[in-house]
């Protein structure tokens, strides 16, 4: 008798899988890959404004369009397909073999990784090509922008995976889960300056992930003298690794606990 | 040791009582099925069964594991057994033979890939994408995903729902295939004549008891329930229950001397029988 394969290896065979389904779904591609670049395209050419000197509304964008990408593609995907794949019984054929639940979510992380390094690469290139993006050059800044992108995505991932919980049906997960995303952006400064939201809006948005990404993603892409200018007067990188591993584990521990294969 | 043990099995909803102590044993082997009207808590205890539901009280034992076991344990059980649920429409964007791949992965001793798309008749669409496929093949995959694993007990639920007779023959055919093979499998069907062209034993269940267990023949005591003999006489066609059919038929062989006008001896079918042991339950 042969060993199980392990959970590890499993999960790595699901990415591969997942990542194969998803490159076969043409408009999902399209849409998940291109919408940052689309709305830099858009945002880009309204706002030809400097916010700052040295500092271009497109450079603060990017860094806001990066993050933003990272619960677009994470948390709001997940929570929106998962109860799809629940809905078409998928979930409950994998409950019925041997592949554990931890090999299910580590193929998810696989696929949301995978598909945030080519929609940061597309949006990079973009932005430097058409809208004068100036790339970092200090080997630190790319350091900082690794394990965000690597620890944006892991807790968008689990995060994602815990809240496909609450949709009730799969046809409905969308109306529920997109106005948070949507809300959440505006008030993390994805589409606006961050210190020129009302107080209150910082606050609310400082209790979630996407505004310390935000502002991790500005500490890269903008100059360092910009960090005077947040509302702490700094990039606050260590609170941000704290607060996003916060999230990670909150989003790990509801995805062990809670997820639900079944229908009812 | 049995390879399905049930014991005083119970299972509540709120107020609603679906399975009020269920006992049954199924042997290594054969080909059990389940029957039992809607509601009648079939479902239940076959998703007990299968480890998708908890149970409220009583001892349930499949292949010498109890379905609610977590963590490793559920995966060494899960292994060993292959389950084919009634819909899933999922993952339309892989292929017949990715996803059959695929899951063989999940096992430790898998059957042959090629060989499990043979079986189930798919070497033609085994590079086509899932959702191309047809009910009846996609039901097909359904079961090659439910034995790829080379499971010793095989779950079938509903299995030929919304197939055509020919494709239900065919289909048929291979459940037997597997039977031979030395799979045991526990189906459950609406269908009466299926169970009777498969099972080798029926149980049936109504307002979440057993009310009875036997062989398909003798369900119901049909095999020696009452003949009905009916032939034509002149212009009328007659017709009569009888416990001694060949009697019978003798006596009109010697009236009509020799043959009997569009003669036919029946007794009653497996719904028959089926519909009654349900209606009288439910009365």
């Amino acid at each position: 008798m042969n060993k199980i394969p392990s959970a590890l290896q499993l999960g790595i065979r699901r990415g591969g899988l997942e990542i194969r389904q998803f490159a076969r779904q043409r408009e999902s591609v399209v849409f998940t890959l291109l919408f940052p670049v689309i709305l830099l395209a858009i945002f880009g050419s309204v706002f030809k404004d400097t916010i700052a000197p040295g500092v271009t509304f497109s450079q603060y964008f990017v860094a806001g369009m990066i993050a933003s990408g990272l619960v677009n593609t994470g948390f709001q995907a997940l929570a929106i397909t998962i109860p799809m794949e629940r809905e078409f019984g998928a979930l409950k054929r994998l409950r019925g073999t041997p592949m554990p639940a931890s090999s299910y979510f580590i193929g998810k992380a696989i696929l949301i990784f995978a598909s945030m390094v080519v929609q940061i690469l597309l949006l990079l290139e973009f932005g430097v090509l058409f809208f004068g993006l100036e790339m970092p050059t200090d080997p630190g800044k790319w350091l900082t922008f690794a394990w965000l992108v690597f620890l944006g995505s892991a807790c968008s991932t689990a995060l994602g995976i815990a809240f496909s919980i609450v949709p009730k049906s799969g046809r409905g997960a969308s109306a529920v889960v997109s106005p948070i995303v949507i809300i959440l952006q505006f008030f993390s400064g994805v589409f606006f300056v961050f210190t020129q939201l009302p107080s209150w809006m910082q606050q609310v948005a400082a209790i979630f992930p996407l505004k310390w990404l935000t502002q991790g993603m500005r500490s890269v892409f903008l100059p360092d003298s910009f960090a005077t200018q947040e509302v702490a007067k700094s990039w606050e990188t260590e609170r941000t690794a704290v607060i996003l591993l916060v999230w990670l584990v909150i989003g790990i521990f509801f995805s062990v606990r809670k997820f639900k294969w079944d229908r009812d | 040791m049995s390879l399905i043990e049930v014991k005083g099995l119970k299972k509540s909803y709120g107020d609603v009582h679906a399975v009020r102590g269920v006992d049954l044993s199924i042997e290594k082997g054969e080909i059990f099925s389940l029957l039992g009207p809607n509601g009648a808590g079939k479902t239940t205890t076959v998703e007990i069964l299968e480890g998708f539901r908890t149970r409220d009280a009583g001892s349930v034992s499949v292949i010498g594991f109890d379905p609610q076991s977590r963590g490793h344990e559920s995966r060494i059980w899960r292994n060993r057994i292959g389950i084919v649920l009634q819909s899933s429409s999922d993952a339309g964007d892989l292929t017949v033979i990715e996803t059959i791949k695929h899951f063989s992965g999940y096992y430790s001793n898998p059957r042959n890939v090629d060989e499990v798309i043979d079986s189930v008749g798919l070497k033609e669409k085994e590079g086509a994408l899932i959702r191309t496929l047809s009910g009846g093949q996609r039901r097909r995959l359904d079961v090659a995903l439910g034995i790829i694993g080379n499971p010793e007990l095989l779950f079938l639920d509903e299995p030929t729902t919304g197939f055509d007779p020919e494709a239900r023959r065919t289909f048929w055919a291979l459940i037997q295939q597997l039977r031979t093979d030395g799979t045991s499998i526990l189906l459950t069907t609406h269908y009466l004549d299926e169970a009777e062209a498969l099972a080798d034993r029926v149980a049936v269940i109504n307002n979440g008891v057993i009310i009875e267990v036997s062989t398909p023949a003798d369900l119901g005591g049909r095999a020696t329930s009452q003949a009905t003999v009916q032939w034509r006489d002149g212009d009328a066609i007659k017709s009569e229950k009888t416990d001694n059919p060949t009697a019978l038929v003798s006596k009109l062989s010697a009236t009509f001397n020799g043959e009997i006008p569009e003669l036919i001896v029946t007794r009653p079918s497996l719904e028959d029988i089926y519909l009654e042991m349900i209606g009288g339950a439910n009365e």
